[in-house]
């Protein structure tokens, strides 16, 4: 019959990763909100200069227009010295997000390998490891980053060295949890049977298998992270004035709550949304990672 | 023998745990011929799974050689391990928990082969994974799935794909079928049967299930706790079964008939710990004929002609006895 002889094997279209993984991504709806939502203040952060004039309006201090509540003129309305509050915030973006990014890129990176050879390695180096990283979780980590700046001096640098020393522990400790785990499963000695190296194996078979919670880490501690530069700005280590921060316009709002709600909340809104939107994306990466997950 | 491709002498195995050293392997002797398949029986924790880890190197043996073609592997370096793994490939129990669950089955195929620097370009290895697909009966529409796509038998072909993606002499099957449907187990047996008429491969055949290895095996050997005491061809042993506790495992395989009644030798007692055993025959607190003097010092494996090896005092005695109840 005709069409017998025309039907090939159907072979399903080999794709990359990186497309795959976005196919599924796309299919989450909350997580492309996260998206959305997250490439908005990306983008308003590196557009910034375009949007707003840095010194007339994020850092200049005009005492006429001072908690000025929302207006057509100032959309979120002004602080306390006049400056307004929507200029600041998208400003207080340029530092918030690389540095809480970075941090938790640096934490993550160190945090994993740490954990990936004190899960796979032997005892003594396991050992070794997770004693030092007890040491750190046993100092609260704020107090930790606080006694790094104190020391270091305050610079932006020293912040990031800080909340990324921090961090480590729990990255740590976590994956050398899953490694663990995925260490005894079968194909990790099926691995091992057709001959290949041990920086295969924790590279190839293990770490993707135990990237699911270090993601949903690593998203949480952003959100940490923007928190951890905010207090530490409270407290006069981090960012150092006028240089618009959303934790140090958060903190100085405070006082105003009462006669101007706006300067303190639009801040407080700001973290909320940018935290909200890593975290709905964190919770989609994990699951369009995950190839069992399909569909 | 020249032609034995495995010979496993004096291997042993112990663990130390924390309420004393366990033997896993203890003082085991066996050969198996090219080409032929040795099926190594036993219940669960009788170090079955142990000796086949040692044989691949993914334990190191406490004492003892492993001859593979006359190299002893438990004295190889790594770069002499690494090439040796050419030669010899595991098959796993469970398809479940042996295939990387991020790989596709095209990446799990032809890892070993990027391993072992087979293969030297992409388009070459994307051929040789699609051959191999063929040979052990997967659809090339598989390719790109993942194994949790696949169904348990799929999965087995899988594993078994990348087994003689290294066109190895040797293959341990470490219960490759008792994680399976009935169904599908006979197509897999099937499988690895014709594998082996085509490519003239070697298997070790770790199982618990003896009708397995009645269809499967040229010579049988059966383990306890640590222990071989019965090796024979595999008719002889079905035929002429000299050990008590072989007995008592062939009772066990269920006939196909029915009205047959099965007259099963029933085990009672726990099995002995393994850990710091008493000398003696291990499996004398079970066994029905056990006498004082089994006990005080370990059997060996004694000839009983034809290749029938059995490590039991009392096998002679008994032998003569059931000769006489029959007569």
């Amino acid at each position: 019959m005709n069409f017998m002889t025309t039907t090939t094997v159907k072979r399903r279209k080999k794709k990359s990763q990186f497309v795959m993984v976005w196919e599924r991504l796309k299919q989450n709806r909350l997580a492309v909100a996260g998206l959305v939502i997250l490439s908005i203040i990306v983008l308003a952060a590196v557009f910034a200069n375009l949007l707003f004039d840095y010194e007339a309006m994020a850092v200049r201090q005009n005492a006429s227009i001072r908690l000025n509540p929302p207006s057509s003129e100032h959309w979120l309305g002004t602080d306390e010295v006049g400056r307004d509050i929507l200029a600041r915030i998208v400003f207080g973006a340029r530092v918030s997000l690389p540095v809480a990014f970075a941090t938790i890129l640096i934490a993550a990176v160190i945090g994993g390998l740490l954990g990936a050879i004190a899960g796979y390695g032997s005892r003594t180096a396991d050992n070794v490891i997770m004693r030092i990283m007890d040491m750190f979780l046993a100092i609260p980590s704020t107090l930790l980053a606080i006694a790094i700046v104190a020391t270091l001096g305050s610079s932006i640098r020293n912040l990031l060295i800080a909340i990324a020393v921090s961090n480590i522990p729990p990255f740590a400790r976590i994956i050398r949890s899953s490694v663990i785990t995925i260490r005894n499963e079968e194909f990790i000695e099926a691995a091992q049977a057709i001959g290949a190296s041990d920086k295969r194996i924790i590279f190839k078979h293990i770490l993707p298998n135990a990237m699911a919670p270090m993601i949903v880490q690593a998203t949480m501690c952003i959100a940490g992270s923007v928190l951890s530069i905010a207090s530490l700005s409270f407290l006069g280590l981090g960012i150092q004035p006028p240089t618009p921060e959303w934790g140090s316009m958060l903190s100085n709002g405070r006082q105003y709550i009462r006669v101007a709600w706006w300067v303190c909340t639009f801040p407080g809104i700001a973290i909320m949304l940018t935290i909200l939107s890593l975290n709905l994306l964190g919770d989609g990466l994990r699951d369009a990672l995950d190839p069992k997950l399909k569909n | 023998m020249a032609d034995n491709i495995l010979e496993v002498k004096h291997l042993k195995k112990y663990f130390k745990t924390n309420r004393g050293t366990l033997h896993a392997v203890d003082d085991v002797n066996f050969s198996i011929r090219k080409g032929e398949t040795l099926g190594l029986v036993g219940e669960s924790g009788c170090g079955k799974s142990t000796i086949g880890r040692l044989i691949l190197g993914l334990h190191s043996a406490t004492s003892g050689e492993i001859l593979f073609n006359g190299q002893d592997i438990c004295r190889m370096d790594a770069q002499q391990m690494h090439s040796m793994r050419r030669q010899m490939q595991i098959i796993f129990q469970d398809p479940f928990s042996s295939l990387n669950p991020r790989m596709s089955i095209s990446e799990i195929i032809g890892e070993p082969l990027i391993i072992h620097k087979i293969v030297s370009s992409r388009a070459e290895l994307d051929k040789r994974v699609l051959e191999l697909m063929d040979v052990v009966g997967l659809s090339q529409r598989l390719e790109n799935s993942y194994p949790h796509e696949l169904d348990g038998g799929r999965r087995q072909r899988v594993g078994i794909a990348r087994a003689l993606s290294l066109t190895p002499q040797f293959i341990m099957c470490d219960e490759p079928v008792s994680s399976l449907d009935v169904s599908i187990q006979a197509q897999v047996l099937n499988l690895l049967k014709d594998l082996q008429a085509e490519f003239g491969l070697t298997y070790l055949f770790i199982t618990h299930d003896l009708s397995v290895v009645k269809y499967f095996s040229d010579k049988i050997a059966v383990m306890y706790l640590g222990q071989l005491v019965e090796t024979a061809d595999s008719d002889e042993l079905f035929r002429n079964t000299l050990h008590p506790y072989s007995q008592a495992l062939l009772s066990a395989i269920p006939e196909p008939r029915a009205h047959h009644k099965m007259q099963r030798v029933k085990l009672t007692g726990e099995l002995t710990s393994p850990i710091n055993p008493e000398p003696g025959c291990r499996f004398a607190k079970r066994c029905l004929y056990a006498a004082p003097y089994c006990t005080g010092q370990d059997p060996v494996l004694q000839d009983f002609g034809g290749n029938h090896f059995c490590a039991c005092f009392r096998a002679e005695e008994l032998r003569e006895e059931a000769a006489g109840a029959a007569e």
